[in-house]
């Protein structure tokens, strides 16, 4: 499998407080990771380090064998909250059209066309004329999903997608996700532990440092070293898989 | 009615009621839907070093104003990014050492100021010909440079981080959005005076806002709205004999209330 992202040894500050510490991992194709840890663990820094947003102070990152900055292309963006004003006066549909943003080019009829095709995938083709405003938070999600995906991305960077989303709405949202992962790798940063039971390939346990990044059914000891307490998974939805204590791997970062 | 344009003074101040109409038609949505109402108050406000430069210099006080209102723009831009300062901070200094800037040039020139009132304040029955020129040429590379950034704009405007994400080169077009408010300021300062400039910035978008979701229609009828309350403020100053910055002022604002009030029903 090809490594889409590597960073080595990379380390990063903000206002000079370390927010990761010699973070080595890389993301393979097709990969469905989920980064996992308390707040402040540096989860939405690791993305932006991707990004090439945050630039780490040590370590190397390349993203498709580039630096971060050129790389970034590729990388469809989903960022955590809402960055925006709500009522900014703007439609569903011009808002996601700037997912397909390129330089001296003006949008084309295939943007256009991009555009229609992905808001029929996220389910939100009627709501193309809406005000960005006029959308509850599950709505607004797919929207922002569909803005990432236009970029027709190799990998997929989403920041607490469903943290403001009801839990019907998340099943679908995750449904949405697992079919899309046949076509990109995603990097899913949540704090919904039960995702990892059924839907996530791979797990990463970030704070500070990385804990653990292997397999999802390894990854609840390191969990419960990463918040410091006892952790309970219930796995709603159909559980694919049963998770079970593995004994040797506790404590090594990979 | 139609008498009164035969003066020279009345067929000026209608062409500067669009002119003005139109930068801040088109500068004040971005000021009002990218939140920089009071980034662009420090920039009229600093322009004032510029029009007190004039005066010292004997050159034409708004062409003065011209480098002062850019150069503070790009400056509160630049520092307020670079500088660990805060962005109100940063306004906190440039309003009134551009203020104190002019005060004091206007103190050494030789004389007195005879006209300072108009450019605190305004007066849309004297523009002269000579600044209509001026306020024609920086409302056309208003219009040119927003027609050429409108996609950049936009994305900028409403998500800076995706902006960046997806190439857009965000922060440099931050810094020409307010190097096109000190142009506009420089178009509005005859009209509404420094010290009103941002009431034309503001409430014309702020107006139009309730009524469309399209950046375009909101511009477009912002400019619409800008015509309206200073064609208003031009014939009630005349008629009336009022001060006409402020008249257009009081407009808007009656304005803003009166469409609220609609748009509440």
């Amino acid at each position: 499998m090809e490594e889409i992202v590597t960073l080595e040894n990379v380390s990063a500050h903000l206002d000079h407080i370390p927010v990761l510490e010699d973070i080595t991992l890389s993301i393979q194709q097709n990969d469905f990771l989920s980064v996992i840890g308390p707040n402040g663990g540096g989860k939405t820094t690791l993305l932006k380090i991707i990004l090439g947003l945050v630039k780490p102070t040590k370590g190397e990152v390349t993203v498709f064998g580039n630096p971060p900055e050129s790389g970034r292309r590729s990388i469809g963006y989903l960022p955590q909250g809402v960055g925006f004003d709500m009522q900014f006066p703007i439609t569903v549909f011009d808002a996601v059209i700037m997912g397909r943003y390129q330089r001296f080019k003006k949008y084309s009829d295939t943007d256009r066309k991009c555009v229609s095709k992905t808001l029929k995938i996220v389910g939100m083709s009627d709501f193309a004329d809406r005000q960005i405003g006029h959308l509850s938070g599950g709505e607004l999600q797919r929207v922002l999903l569909a803005r990432a995906l236009v970029r027709e991305p190799m990998l997929l960077l989403l920041d607490e997608p469903t943290a403001s989303v009801d839990p019907e709405m998340q099943k679908s949202f995750y449904d949405l996700l697992s079919r899309l992962k046949e076509k990109m790798a995603i990097v899913l940063v949540t704090h919904d532990l039960s995702v990892i039971s059924v839907y996530v390939e791979s797990v990463a346990c970030l704070n500070r440092k990385l804990f653990y990044h292997g397999p999802a059914e390894g990854a609840m000891e390191a969990l419960e070293d990463v918040y410091q307490c006892p952790i309970e998974v219930i796995a709603h939805g159909i559980p694919h898989r049963v998770l079970r204590r593995h004994n040797n791997d506790r404590d090594t970062p990979v | 009615m139609i008498e009164i344009l035969q003066y020279e003074f009345m067929r000026n101040a209608l062409i500067a009621a669009v002119l003005v109409s139109i930068s801040c038609g088109i500068v004040g949505t971005y000021v009002v839907v990218r939140k920089i109402v009071f980034i662009s108050g420090g920039i009229s406000h600093a322009a004032f070093g510029g029009i007190g430069l004039g005066y010292l210099l004997g050159v034409n006080p708004i062409l003065a104003a011209l480098p002062f209102s850019v150069l503070s723009a790009v400056s509160i831009g630049i520092i307020s990014k670079k500088t660990k300062l805060s962005e109100d901070t940063v306004i906190g200094v440039m309003w009134p050492v551009g203020m104190a800037l002019g005060i004091l040039f206007i103190h050494l020139s030789p004389g007195y100021a005879p006209d300072l009132f108009s450019y605190l304040f305004g007066n849309i029955l004297t523009v002269p010909r000579v600044d209509l020129v001026m306020m024609v040429t920086l409302d056309a590379v208003i219009v040119v440079v927003v027609a050429l950034f409108y996609r950049e704009f936009l994305a900028m405007s409403f998500d800076e981080e995706f902006s960046i994400v997806v190439g857009v080169p965000a922060q440099k077009l931050y810094l020409l959005l307010l190097c096109l408010v000190g142009l506009s300021v420089v178009v509005l300062i005859r009209v509404v005076g420094v010290i009103l400039v941002i009431a034309l910035l503001t409430m014309p978008a702020a107006i139009s806002r309730l009524f469309t979701h399209d950046m375009k229609r909101l511009m477009l009828s912002s400019i619409g709205t800008g015509i309206t309350a200073t064609v208003c403020g031009l014939f009630l100053s005349y008629g009336l004999d009022l001060p006409s910055g402020a008249t257009i002022v009081l407009i808007l604002g009656a304005g803003l209330i009166f469409s609220s009030l609609v748009k509440a029903l």
